[in-house]
């Protein structure tokens, strides 16, 4: 038993723990909700939202089709958190990243890998003017990277639907509301499959999913091994005492938000140049970059810990999608939404199993 | 009716790596003053805060009135009459005076607010006891010394009769603290006991009745004290003799390290000037202490040496380079350490660990990094040498997080990691504050063996008898100039009091230059 304890005692374990326990919690309410909604399909509900993920090899190929942007997403998030900025703007510098990435794609007949350069060139950009104005006037980077969103979100749209081009019913499609079908408009903008399409029978796989794990490593070595990590942590955690020891905490804030939004410009860059996704015209945020929230907090910004919390979110994802149509869309999002924002709780598990550890071993102590 | 009004028996708590409080027992007779003494880390706020219900014992009982009670949060102790006046004020600051008393006990007939008989009773219980302070004004502009009346106020508006004082004298004016033990004096005729967490043996002596002595978490005795000395007392605390003057020869001052030249700084709200044309000079082997009262002018004059406040006009030049507009880093590099005023916002970055912390002014240099990779080995290597050197105590060593080091520990951390650069001029701000006697000789120890390496100290502190003790020259601000310049050996305490306060001045000071 002391040595069960002395294992879960590490900071890293009872991290992992307060992970898992949560999510089952975060499950335990989504079969709650199944129950209210619909108890007829419930428990079959909820058994498919567990297996399908796994079922079969296309519907995995699903999930790390879908992981591998919110992991980027995740990983600018947490890397902001780690800096102490709340980095809200990642589904704008998503959006951005995803125009400059299909624009140089079909309006430029530029390959893939330009497309995901430029994608993260874009979001950089994007990320840049509020940490700019965090680290110059001390403005709140929360309200303007909301506005950014916004701003990013309408002059996508708006160059789309002015950039013929760009839109499908130009490469022989009917509809004007989206971009261009990716695999017309230009094959070589398709971000490579390297045959993992046909091992896993789906036409979403490709080799996205190791390009955000790479990035999730790299952020890693970045923030735990180098002095410019050391120093982003620094200022995040202590802005006065990094002053103090002459850190530039002014150019640390705008990089750090530079680099968070290359990772999330790089996410639309990944999703968009896939060839099986098509950027449609609306007036709403895309909850992608808003999911890189809860994928950084389910891992406590961990750059290792957000590949397997955004593999957890895709996993749920695809496999609330597979209860249509017993139960209506809306229904499997509040589902969805209940298990991921309650998986968030990471936090307060760890706080109360670090409690119960000290309070076992005075009991064991007494004895 | 019970001897004691609280009675802590055989209290044992436990912390990861560390037992805080190891079977203590402490009792508080009626209408007395008992102090708490210990050094950093000896477990004084546990103790306390176990008592306020901020934690819960291990194992142990509390009794009041020879009544065992169960005190499980802060609301609890507010019911058995017990109150608080925290180290660091627990007060918010954009509510007024009156508005902070009543936060939580508020007045109010069917949910709205009625603040008058309030008001009353505050004025009341303020001209009582001595305590003035405006009810109306905002707690964000009112002194220090103020602001402790606000929670003394507190306290008494909800007719506590145990009043817990954790090192309530470590942010007053030697006249501030004077005036508090008075009040204190004040509260005891009242009938009203006293719990005072100290470790200046002064104050013991001059208010307390008896005193409880722990060291690393045991309890040491209780002892009358009257039938006691601070010599006896400081062994109990420390477990070894202390001196408690400090050792020091003379030696010849050499080269000019620091000279401030007509130097001109805006005050940090930006309204007028906190300085306010000062020109003064540190040579090679002396300690030069800029002593005054809070607030006039010592912040912003170390702020605009050390590169933390921009200079309005004026010149600073260390080791003859002129560094007024240099950058920090840069100001390092040309051999600065600062000891920061405030470790907690300055000093230390809290949510890192020891050896990081240790390695803040020198992560950068090539010894600790390779290509900007940091070389963990070296780092782990240095801070156990330093841990080692300095005698940081920590549960987990190197990978302990600051936060949850003692006060003590955390200020010989920053000690260690400032001396250690080895710098040419040791500009250190109240490196004392809060600490125990161990940990002040021992910080005094190492400020003399940089003036006798040769180094230069600039010194600032409110603290009279280290200002006597520690300084080769003493220059005293008062308002943002320099009024006066003294042998430490040919000035008493009160005629430095005299010019600390404004009533007196050499005028040919500030023309010439120190």
């Amino acid at each position: 038993m002391h040595k069960v304890r002395g294992f879960i005692a590490k900071r890293g374990t009872i991290s992992l723990i307060g992970s898992l326990v949560s999510i089952i919690v975060g499950l335990l309410l989504g079969l709650l909700l199944l129950l209210y909604f619909n108890p007829t399909y419930a428990l079959g509900g909820f058994v498919k939202i567990l297996t399908t993920g796994f079922g079969s090899p296309e519907k995995f190929a699903k999930v790390l089709y879908q992981a591998a942007p919110l992991i980027l997403t995740g990983l600018s998030v947490g890397l902001a958190f780690k800096t102490g900025l709340f980095n809200i703007g990642a589904t704008g510098q998503y959006t951005v990243g995803a125009f400059v990435a299909l624009v140089l794609g079909i309006q430029f007949q530029m390959p893939w890998y330009i497309g995901l350069i430029g994608a993260a060139a874009g979001g950089a950009v994007w990320g840049f003017f509020p940490g700019i104005c965090k680290a110059l006037f001390n403005v709140n980077e929360v309200i303007t990277s909301i506005m950014f969103n916004w701003i990013g979100l309408f002059m996508t749209n708006l160059c789309f639907a002015n950039m013929p081009k760009m839109l499908a019913n130009y490469w022989g499609a009917t509809n004007a509301d989206r971009t261009a079908n990716l695999t017309r408009a230009n094959r070589s903008a398709v971000i490579p499959k390297m045959g993992l399409d046909g091992l896993f029978n789906s036409n979403y796989m490709n080799i996205s999913i190791f390009i955000a794990v790479l990035m999730a490593v790299a952020v890693y070595i970045v923030m735990q091994k180098t002095t410019f990590g050391y120093e982003l942590k620094a200022c995040g955690y202590n802005r006065d005492a990094s002053t103090y020891a002459g850190i530039n905490a002014k150019k640390n804030i705008v990089l750090s938000m530079v680099i968070a939004g290359a990772l999330a410009g790089l996410a639309g860059g990944i999703y968009y140049l896939s060839g099986t996704a098509q950027y449609t015209i609306v007036k709403s945020l895309l909850a992608m970059g808003f999911n890189g929230i809860p994928v950084a907090l389910l891992a406590t910004s961990n750059p290792v810990g957000i590949i397997f919390s955004g593999m957890f979110v895709s996993y749920i994802q695809v496999g609330g999608d597979s209860l249509q149509p017993e139960f209506a869309k809306e229904i499997i999002d509040i589902i969805i939404a209940a298990i991921i924002y309650l998986s968030a709780f990471a936090l307060l598990i760890r706080g109360l199993i670090s409690k119960w550890i000290s309070k076992k071993e005075r009991e064991e102590g007494e004895q | 009716m019970s001897e004691y009004i609280i009675e802590m028996i055989n209290i044992t708590k436990e912390f990861p790596g560390i037992k805080a409080n190891d079977d203590i027992t402490l009792q508080l007779k009626h209408g007395e003053v008992h102090a708490l003494l210990g050094e950093n880390g000896a477990g004084k706020s546990t103790l306390m805060s176990i008592l306020f219900g901020l934690y819960q014992p291990d194992t142990g009982v509390i009794k009041k009135e020879g009544v065992e009670v169960k005190i499980s949060s802060p609301n609890d102790a507010n019911a058995l009459n017990i109150g608080m006046v925290h180290q660091h004020f627990m007060l918010v600051e954009r509510f007024s005076v009156l508005d902070n008393i009543i936060l939580g006990v508020e007045p109010n007939k069917m949910g709205v607010l009625r603040t008058q008989e309030a008001r009353e009773k505050v004025i009341a219980l303020s001209e009582k006891y001595g305590l003035k302070v405006d009810p109306d004004a905002l707690v964000s502009e009112i002194t220090v010394g103020m602001q402790q009346r606000v929670e003394l106020l507190k306290m008494l508006y909800r007719d506590n009769d145990v009043l817990i004082f954790d090192e309530p004298t470590a942010v007053l004016t030697p006249q501030e603290i004077e005036e508090l033990l008075e009040i204190m004096r004040n509260f005891t005729k009242e009938g009203k006991s006293i719990l005072f967490i100290t470790h200046k043996l002064n104050e013991i002596m001059a208010v307390a009745d008896r005193c409880t002595v722990l060291r690393k978490g045991k309890y040491v005795g209780t002892v009358d004290i009257k039938e006691t000395t601070k010599e006896k007392l400081s062994m109990m605390m420390v477990g070894r003799k202390i001196s408690l003057k400090v050792d020091k020869e003379e030696i010849e001052t050499g080269k000019e390290i620091l000279a401030v030249e007509k130097l001109v700084v805006a005050s940090r709200t930006g309204k007028k000037n906190a300085v306010k044309g000062i020109s003064f000079k540190v040579r090679a082997g002396e300690i030069v202490c800029i002593a005054g009262i809070d607030g006039n002018g010592q912040t912003e004059l170390v702020s605009a040496i050390t590169g933390l406040m921009k200079v309005n006009a004026g010149t600073i030049k260390l080791l003859g380079e002129d560094i007024t507009r240099m950058n920090i880093r840069n100001r390092s590099k040309t051999g600065l350490s600062h000891i920061p005023e405030d470790r907690h916002k300055h000093g230390l970055v809290l949510d890192f660990t020891l050896e990081q912390n240790l390695v803040l002014q020198r992560y950068w240099q090539p010894a600790f990094q390779n290509a900007g990779f940091i070389k963990a080995d070296a780092v782990r290597e240095y801070a156990l040498k330093l841990i080692e050197q300095y005698d940081v105590r920590s549960g987990q060593g190197p990978i302990t997080i600051a936060r949850n080091m003692s006060g003590g520990n955390q200020q010989k951390a920053i000690v260690a990691r400032e001396i250690d650069k080895n710098p040419d001029l040791l500009v250190a701000v109240q490196p004392t504050r809060g600490l125990d006697v161990g940990a002040i000789e021992y910080i005094h120890k190492q400020l003399v063996a940089q003036r006798n390496a040769g180094k230069g100290v600039l010194l600032v502190s409110l603290e009279l008898d280290e200002v006597i003790n520690v300084s080769d020259r003493i220059l005293v601000i008062f308002e943002g100039e320099l009024v006066g310049e003294f042998d430490p050996k040919e000035v008493s305490i009160q005629e430095l009091g005299l010019y600390m306060a404004g009533g007196k001045r050499q005028d040919d000071l500030t023309k010439e230059g120190a």
